[in-house]
């Protein structure tokens, strides 16, 4: 069971929170302006990496807010937690930087 | 006791216990387990194996045990089937018989299997079992479980209670042996909590069968004795005997099995059974030892083939002997220790057989010293003996060829390879192992969690070493924890070094291999020769033999067979053993209890139950209940003499006929507040809501982005900025998830809050034409004349003087309130508004005479009508979207072209030709039933009743085209034929709506 750093009330195990797919993925502001093409894109591809994924989770057995979350998929390791509306902080596990750089290789 | 030792070992002779085993009564004493006590009354054959069904004895002494599994419990409820004999402790009373045998253990039938074995080869059922294809299900599978397979379930539920716990502690020690009670010192003494859990009913793991080594000037077990009063002392420290830890998950969070009452037998007991720790630890220490290699050798499964070790613990920590003559076959040092302490304990050694060419060093020479015939090069060629081993030819092999084979008469063969680290917990954390071509073994490399390995579990086994390596590790988990670690500790250790040689795969047999058997999983009886015709087949990856061959499939996942199975791929591909790779370890390390897992989640418990405060009064007055997500919804009420038919047909005339009452309270209810609630609303829903006035009803719909429905209800505005929305009883916590998701991270400028209010309001319907005569008297506040409440309009006031939020609004096409009270005033009000219609015959319904009512007015169900790939077009609510509005969630993917295709299915009704056939809902509509199986399906009946009011069948079905097909006709296939029906509108009683306003 994963233990995740809520950024509102510290850490906690996994069972009280809830998953809400790909971060950073924003609402067009004018979805009518886009072509089927794009629309189908937001609506429907997801990145799937092996390694770092910024991901939403929601604590919603507790002060019921989402957040980010990067997390290596690899290794389960979580790297950063943040509020939504914040930027997303830059990798600071070196390891984790080449995990990423070896999968995005791979591709 | 024919072969227990008059003193010595951990047994208490002052208590002597009696058991029964197949029901022949034995004798043992406490601190034995059944296997030591079966081996101190000479009973060396426990089982019968999975496959061929071949006599097997007890090889190990510990949880790597493959053969001796047995079933335990006197009576049905606390029956245990696959039980390791080795891990059992003894109590009195115990009952326990052996599995896959019949009609005994000595005579066994399915032991004619062993005879047919050159018929049953490695991927045997992959082969045979392929066609035809319907022999499975009647013949192969039915034939293949009764023959194969290990103990039975017992059939009677478990009368035993699970509990479980969460732990947080500093560091984790996971095995008591010298390296983990060691690492527990260091950690101890660092002042950080320690918790320190073993398998076994005592710590100490080696220690426990330990004859000369000493640690500090002390002998083993004193020494061992003072550090767990040391540990106990500590208020830092937690000590968990018979707890296995079987799981490593993410983060540090481990599955612990405690055993609490298995060893306390029929005493009756309060506790639990078993208790699941649940454990998340800032640092783990792995001490998980190491596990001794069978050798592999033609016919190396016969009882009283066991591990030199496993006979040195039989020997030191219980007293017994497991034998009177022994054969010793070896490929390291640790057996030659084995042979001298049971020789001095007057078992005589005919002969120590070594696999290496030029043996040397401290042991060899001593069992030289001791009179022991060593003989280097040596193989075993083959054994004798049916029900227990009687006689070893030992062959020497020089320049790859067999010698004359040499008879030895024995009871009893001990063998060793070497070790095997227990490296399971380490690999399932992620840890990346690294192959050892020195020791023949994988060893933990790069941690992925935060853990250490020390001991023997990475290779560190001579004692004086692996406390060193144990304490040093304890240390650095303190460190790590950023404390202050206790000061160094320099153990001084007397043991003689066990070396570190080692052997995997078959040892070299002079060609003879191809005739013989080997057994290299005892557990899942697969042969040397299984795993060479696999790889002749042509499977080269582990992963893939191991399938194939089912090696390391069984329940011990292989902990004495994987690396011997990996050394003969290594062999016969001429690969090197690193390169061949090594299958995954997966949880738990020994099979766990269902009942663990569960722990308190039984029966009742199983799941929360949702109650409305009306569900009492229903229950009184004879209610059926049917679950409705977690809730228990009354489905009818019936009479005495009633079915659920009869039920629902009395219950539908009533409230067309005069008025019903019906419990709504599981309606999911959110509240939305704020001064954009409005714009909020406009977003989330298809509707606009913008001039909806303060007292007014609009029903919504709900889409997904993808332009889906997802659900739908009656929202109510309240005031400017004020909204009381309704959603199905199933999707409100879905609902308010995606009203959160879009208004925390999309639209966090709104100035809105949500809030669920569910469980707050009772919700009682009251419908039918004489509806407004039963409320009328008992509401204060309020007019609810036609002229002051018009359907689809809400009011605030009181009724029984009670604050009401009273809906006006139909679910039925009769004239309808929904009255919302405060939950706690839920049945009072049910029973006023109750007892004030009896003079109308006032009729409570279920949710089965709602479902009908619905359907005869063609209101949708979502999740019946709808399944997640519906418009709302496709369902004919196209009405209920806001053209004007620019945007909503799902509005542009309704503008994708599949979206608006005229092929889509379309909600319609579908009258039954015959009027009295009530179609199965599921069923598939097609156009043409004289086509042959399988028919062009054009879609499926949805909802399907038989109708009181119109006194004939009804069904609503998504037909692709289907709004273009309305007066033609269908046809719906069942088994019985098809039914042929006329494409109708989805709305069957009162089209004009003139009921609603009674």
């Amino acid at each position: 069971m994963l233990l995740i750093k809520c950024p509102f009330c510290g850490p906690r195990p996994e069972l009280e929170f809830s998953y809400g797919g790909q971060a950073h993925i924003a609402r067009p502001k004018d979805p009518a302006s886009l072509d089927d093409e794009s629309w189908a894109e937001y609506l429907y591809i997801r990145s799937n990496p092996k390694g770092l994924h910024a991901e939403r989770w929601r604590h919603i057995h507790g002060c019921a807010r989402f957040f980010n979350v990067q997390r290596n998929t690899a290794s389960d390791a979580i790297v950063a937690t943040y509020k939504i509306g914040e930027e997303p902080p830059k990798p600071v596990d070196p390891g984790l930087e080449e995990w990423s750089s070896r999968s995005g290789a791979a591709l | 006791m024919r072969y227990r030792l008059p003193a010595g070992g951990r047994i208490d002779r002052s208590k002597p216990l009696s058991f029964h085993f197949d029901g022949k009564k034995y004798s043992g004493f406490a601190g034995d387990t059944l296997a030591s006590a079966l081996i101190a009354n000479g009973a060396h054959l426990v089982g019968r194996s999975f496959k061929y069904h071949r006599p097997r004895g007890i090889m190990s002494a510990g949880a790597d045990e493959p053969n001796a599994l047995v079933g335990v419990g006197s009576e049905e409820a606390r029956y245990t089937p696959n039980l390791r004999a080795t891990q059992i402790e003894l109590y009195n009373g115990l009952v326990a018989e052996s599995q896959n045998r019949w009609p005994s253990l000595s005579l066994d039938f399915s032991g004619a299997n062993d005879l047919f074995s050159r018929f049953l080869p490695a991927g045997f059922y992959y082969k045979t079992f392929m066609w035809p294809a319907s022999a499975w299900k009647k013949l192969y599978e039915p034939m293949i479980r009764r023959a194969a397979g290990l103990g039975r379930a017992p059939e009677a539920a478990d009368a035993d209670r699970y509990t479980q716990v969460y732990g947080h502690c500093d560091v984790l020690v996971v095995g008591a042996g010298p390296a983990g009670l060691a690492a527990a010192l260091a950690a101890a003494r660092s002042g950080v909590k320690v918790f320190v859990c073993d398998e076994q009913d005592q710590m100490g793991g080696s220690l426990l069968s330990e004859r000369e080594a000493t640690i500090d000037g002390q002998g083993a077990a004193d020494w061992l004795a003072q550090t767990i009063r040391e540990l106990k002392s500590r208020t830092n420290v937690v000590l968990l005997r018979r707890t296995t830890a079987f799981g490593w998950y993410p983060h540090n969070f481990l599955g612990l099995c405690e055993r609490v009452t298995d060893h306390l037998g029929l005493a009756i007991t309060k506790q639990p059974r078993e208790r699941m720790w649940q454990v998340r630890a800032r640092e783990v220490v792995l001490a998980t030892g190491a596990i001794e290699r069978p050798l592999v050798f033609p016919d190396n499964d016969r009882p009283g083939i066991m591990m030199a070790e496993a006979a040195r613990t039989y020997l030191n920590r219980y007293g017994v002997l497991p034998g009177s003559r022994a054969v010793v076959f070896t490929a390291c040092d640790s057996a030659y220790r084995a042979a001298l302490e049971l020789k001095s304990a007057g078992v005589e050694i005919a002969a120590i057989a070594d696999v290496r060419s030029a043996p040397n060093g401290r042991w060899m020479e001593r069992a030289r010293a001791a009179g022991i015939d060593v003989r280097p090069s040596t193989v075993i060629a083959g054994t004798y003996g049916r029900l227990r081993i009687s006689h070893a030819d030992l062959a020497r092999i020089s320049g790859g060829t067999m010698g004359h084979p040499e008879t030895f008469a024995c009871d009893l063969l001990l063998m060793s390879a070497g070790f095997t680290p227990s490296v399971h917990l380490f690999s399932q954390s992620r840890g990346k192992l690294v192959y050892d071509e020195d020791l023949k073994a994988y060893l933990p490399g790069t941690s992925v969690e935060r853990e250490r390995s020390v001991g023997a579990c990475r290779g560190v086994f001579d004692l004086g070493a692996s406390l060193a390596d144990g304490f040093a590790g304890g240390l650095s988990a303190a460190k790590a924890l950023g404390g202050t670690a206790a000061a160094e500790h320099k153990f001084s250790v007397f043991a003689q070094s066990l070396g570190r040689d080692g052997f995997i795969g078959a040892p070299p047999s002079g060609g003879k291999s191809r005739r013989t058997r080997a057994w290299v999983d005892f557990q899942n009886d697969v042969t040397a020769k299984d795993i060479e015709l696999a790889t002749r087949e042509g499977f080269r990856s582990i992963e893939h033999v191991k399938r194939y061959t089912t090696t390391g499939m069984a329940t011990d996942q292989g902990k004495t067979s994987n690396m011997n199975a990996l050394g003969i791929v290594s062999q016969t591909l001429a690969l090197p053993a690193s390169q061949v790779g090594l299958t995954t370890f997966r949880p738990p390390y020994t099979p766990t209890t269902f009942g663990a897992f569960a722990g308190q989640s039984r029966g009742e418990l199983f799941d929360p139950v949702r109650k409305t405060s009306i569900h009492e009064w229903a229950r009184e007055n004879g209610a059926v209940f049917e679950d409705v997500s977690l809730w228990k919804r009354a489905h009818y009420f019936p009479r005495p003499g009633e079915d659920m038919h009869a039920a629902v047909r009395r219950e539908c005339k009533a409230t067309r006929e005069s008025v019903g009452i019906f419990d709504a309270t599981t309606l999911g209810k959110i509240e939305v507040v704020g001064k954009d609630a409005a714009e909020f609303m406009n977003r989330m829903y298809t509707n606009a809501w913008t001039k909806l006035e303060p007292g007014r009803l609009r029903y919504g719909v709900m889409l997904r982005e993808d332009g889906f429905v997802m659900d739908d209800g009656v929202v109510g505005r309240m005031s400017p900025d004020r909204f009381h929305v309704t959603t199905t009883t199933g999707g409100a916590a879905r609902v308010l998830a995606l009203m959160e998701d879009y208004l925390q991270t999309e639209w966090s400028d709104l100035d809105v809050w949500l809030t669920s209010t569910t469980e707050q309001w009772a919700v009682i319907a009251v419908q039918g034409p004489n509806a407004r005569k039963v409320l009328e008297p008992l509401v204060h506040g309020i007019d609810i004349s036609q002229q002051a409440m018009p359907h689809m309009s809400v009011q605030e006031g009181h009724i029984c003087g009670v604050p009401t939020r009273l809906f006006r609004v139909s679910f039925t096409g009769e004239l309808g309130f929904e009255v919302n009270v405060p939950m706690g005033y839920g049945r009072g009000v049910w029973e006023a508004i109750y007892a004030a219609g009896r003079e109308f015959g006032i009729t409570p319904y279920g949710t089965e005479t709602m479902h009908v009512l619905r359907a005869e007015k063609g209101y949708i169900i979502v999740g019946q009508e709808t399944d997640g790939t519906v418009t709302p077009d496709d369902v004919g609510l196209a009405w209920a979207i806001g053209k004007a509005k620019k945007d909503f969630v799902g509005k542009r993917s309704l503008a994708r072209p599949a979206m608006s295709r005229s092929d889509r299915k379309q909600l319609v009704g579908l009258l039954t030709v015959d009027p009295n056939i009530v179609l199965e809902e599921g069923a598939q509509v097609v156009a043409d039933p004289s086509e042959p199986v399988p028919m062009t399906m054009i879609g499926h009946v949805t909802s399907s009743y038989w109708s009181v009011a119109l006194d004939r069948s009804i069904a609503l079905a998504l037909v692709q085209g289907g709004r273009a097909r309305i007066g033609s006709r269908l046809s719906v296939p069942i088994p019985s034929g098809p039914v042929t029906v006329e494409v109708v509108q989805p709305i069957f009683y009162d089209p004009e709506g003139k009921r609603l306003d009674g």
